[in-house]
């Protein structure tokens, strides 16, 4: 545990999202620690939390969600204590966030320039015009934006999805934030420009020593991208540790169902491995844990209480019959 | 191999023109002439798809791939070339014969929801083909849902739910039972995993490969996915800007892909197996159809691109047998 090198430390986060049928946990109990310039892939399936995650960090989770418990501390501070204005100054300075859609980020009746010096002005408002667009052309230009200072007058319509995503990697790293928290960035995009992100991505983190938590689906990408994995399933992380920790022996069988799933992993021709039945909704959760209707190598006590976090080195799991597969 | 094609595509070609919007047509009245704008999505194809067969047709959004499903289907008309059937020009075929093609070639989509009337429970979705076209006695309809239900996993008790009663993998499975309804022995399958989660999209692509050996299909599989298509195809078409580059046996592709494309596509897929990798991505974006470059279409984005490539456009040509790509470089002669 280098203490000084930890960033963020999420402790029992739990967003609830409040109903007429009660208030159910979309994210219930999550722990996980981001050091200084490492990339964290946090992965699960639709509905698993993951994303609602992502947005309880920075305090961007909306009314009838409400973040219930945990402390989210970046950098020695509680954000989950901090008023809307102090969460404001932070982000789009220290901590950035980069959406699924870019078209979420970019004001569609502002050109881009505008929208990326106001990113500077609102934190820097002693910054001159011509400082700003010579930062905002740069930003441009480390993404990969040919002739960035004519594009500047460019509203985003005119830009590719590509590039669009780019313009909002570029935003996102106007200031130099210490923390880039990405929400399926690459999803909607094609695997050619999907590798012109990552690459950037990598460059831009490797380069000013920003921590980056790349939430996705995608096994493959976080395979290839990131220092560390999460693995979420029904709003808790069942297991967690380093890459090839992770994805090269799995404790927990979600993991290996997973990874087992996915056709690269399979001979050709031959019938998949397959996870059997669907991801438990908010509302039909188990008591105990939320995989045991899924669950090859379940246990009478699995349906009893769900199993606490069992903490082996760098990793970590939650499953009472963990798999034994030692990295090779 | 032609005795045995089911479908057989001849320099198939379909252009869009879009409607000129109101200040266009207002400059035309003036007399004002005005560029056209045409959209050459699928521009020069031929494929033939023996009974049996899967083929997976892969390539980035707007290189025509769903264009050229459709009309594989039947949905669309080509604008030039030719679909036979089973011997036979589609274009041409009347009455008992064109009924075979249409009920005989059938095709899921992408988005289940979005192909899927929300105010009809399953059993009216699933019945209607056979009421429509006759095939069945009002008092069998019921049985042949079931029946259908069942092949795809589903149980009967599904047969009174409402589309947004059932998970986007359910949806699907719906969405195959309804082409299996009429006893088709085609699919054409435009990226029909592509929204699942993968625990899902395992259980969707078994269902395929358990179709496929149950009534011998011949699938055209359309997908950006090229893990997908490694795993259930048998021959692999790679499509760019309305052009198959490159095609071949799903191992050979993979084991030797020939044209530089196809190469930066594998190398851009995302493995598992790989860790900690510094990514060197392919330059440039994917051109619009609308504004294609000259000569070989890859030529502004390919690392091996030459001269004549910016004049000229390859032709797809065999390198090994049953293995056909249109690149340059593959032309010793020319050096």
């Amino acid at each position: 545990m280098s203490q000084d090198k930890t960033l963020l430390d999420v402790r029992g986060l739990r967003t609830a999202f409040h109903t007429e049928a009660g208030a159910w946990p979309a994210v219930d109990g999550v722990d996980f620690t981001v050091r200084r310039g490492e990339i964290v892939g946090l992965v699960g399936e639709s509905g698993s939390g993951k994303s609602v995650t992502g947005f309880s960090l920075i305090g961007l989770i909306d009314p009838p969600g409400e973040v219930v418990a945990g402390e989210v501390i970046f950098d020695g501070v509680d954000l989950c204590k901090q008023t809307e204005e102090q969460l404001r100054k932070l982000r789009g300075d220290r901590i950035a966030m980069i959406f699924q859609d870019p078209l979420m980020t970019l004001n569609p009746v502002l050109k881009v320039g505008e929208q990326m010096r106001e990113a500077i002005f609102t934190h820097y408002p002693k910054t001159t015009r011509k400082q700003a667009d010579a930062r905002c052309v740069e930003a441009l230009e480390m993404v990969g934006i040919p002739s960035a200072a004519t594009r500047l007058d460019n509203y985003p319509h005119e830009f590719s999805g590509g590039m669009r995503q780019r313009v909002a990697i570029a935003i996102a790293m106007l200031n130099q934030p210490e923390l880039i928290i990405a929400d399926e960035p690459t999803t909607a995009l094609d695997v050619t420009i999907q590798g012109q992100i990552l690459y950037q991505m990598q460059k831009l983190c490797r380069a000013h020593d920003t921590a980056l938590i790349w939430i996705t689906h995608d096994l493959g990408v976080v395979a290839e991208l990131a220092d560390r994995v999460a693995v979420m399933y029904a709003g808790r992380i069942v297991e967690t540790g380093t890459v090839d920790e992770v994805l090269s022996a799995p404790r927990h069988p979600y993991t290996r169902g997973l990874l087992d799933s996915m056709p690269s992993t399979a001979e050709p021709g031959q019938r998949l491995h397959q996870i059997d039945g669907m991801a438990p909704t908010l509302a039909g959760r188990e008591i105990g844990c939320a995989f045991r209707p899924r669950c090859p190598n379940a246990i009478a006590r699995c349906a009893e209480v769900p199993p606490e976090n069992t903490v082996e080195g760098e990793r970590s799991y939650r499953c009472y019959v963990p798999l034994v597969q030692e990295l090779v | 191999m032609s005795d045995t094609a089911v479908i057989e595509l001849r320099d198939l070609r379909k252009r869009f023109e879009p409607r000129p919007d109101l200040a266009q047509r207002i400059l035309t009245m003036a007399g004002k002439t005005m560029p056209k704008r045409t959209v050459h999505a699928v521009n020069g194809v031929d494929l033939t798809l023996a009974r049996g067969e899967v083929v997976g047709l892969v390539g980035e959004s707007g290189c025509g791939k769903s264009t050229l499903g459709r009309m594989v289907a039947g949905l669309i008309r080509p604008t030039e070339g030719t679909v036979t059937y089973k011997g036979r020009d589609a274009a041409t075929l009347t009455g008992r014969d064109k009924l075979d093609y249409t009920l005989g070639v059938q095709m899921i989509f992408q988005d289940p929801q979005a192909s899927l009337n929300p105010r009809q429970r399953l059993h009216k979705i699933l019945g209607e083909s056979l009421r429509v076209h006759k095939l069945a006695a009002a008092k069998d309809v019921p049985a042949r849902v079931d029946q259908a239900l069942s092949e795809v996993g589903l149980s009967a008790e599904y047969r009174d739910r409402f589309p947004h009663q059932i998970s986007g993998g359910q949806r699907q499975r719906i969405g195959i039972a309804r082409a299996l309804m009429v006893q088709p022995s085609f699919l054409v399958c435009d990226e029909p995993v592509a929204a699942l989660d993968v625990s899902i999209q395992a259980q969707v692509i078994n269902l395929f490969m358990d179709l496929r050996d149950r009534h011998g299909f011949t699938y055209l599989f359309i997908s950006h996915d090229l893990g997908v298509v490694r795993h259930i195809s048998d021959r692999v078409a790679i499509m760019y800007l309305g052009r198959i580059v490159e095609i071949a046996p799903a191992r050979e592709i993979f084991a030797r892909a020939n044209h530089p494309y196809t190469q930066a596509l594998l190398t851009e897929m995302p493995n598992v197996a790989q860790r900690g990798r510094n990514f060197t991505p392919i330059k440039g974006e994917i051109p619009s159809p609308l504004n294609p470059p000259s000569g070989c279409t890859f030529h502004p984005r390919c690392p091996h691109a030459m001269p004549r490539c910016k004049v000229e456009a390859p032709k797809l040509e065999d390198i090994a047998p049953g293995h056909r790509s249109a690149c340059f470089l593959n032309d010793t002669s020319a050096a």
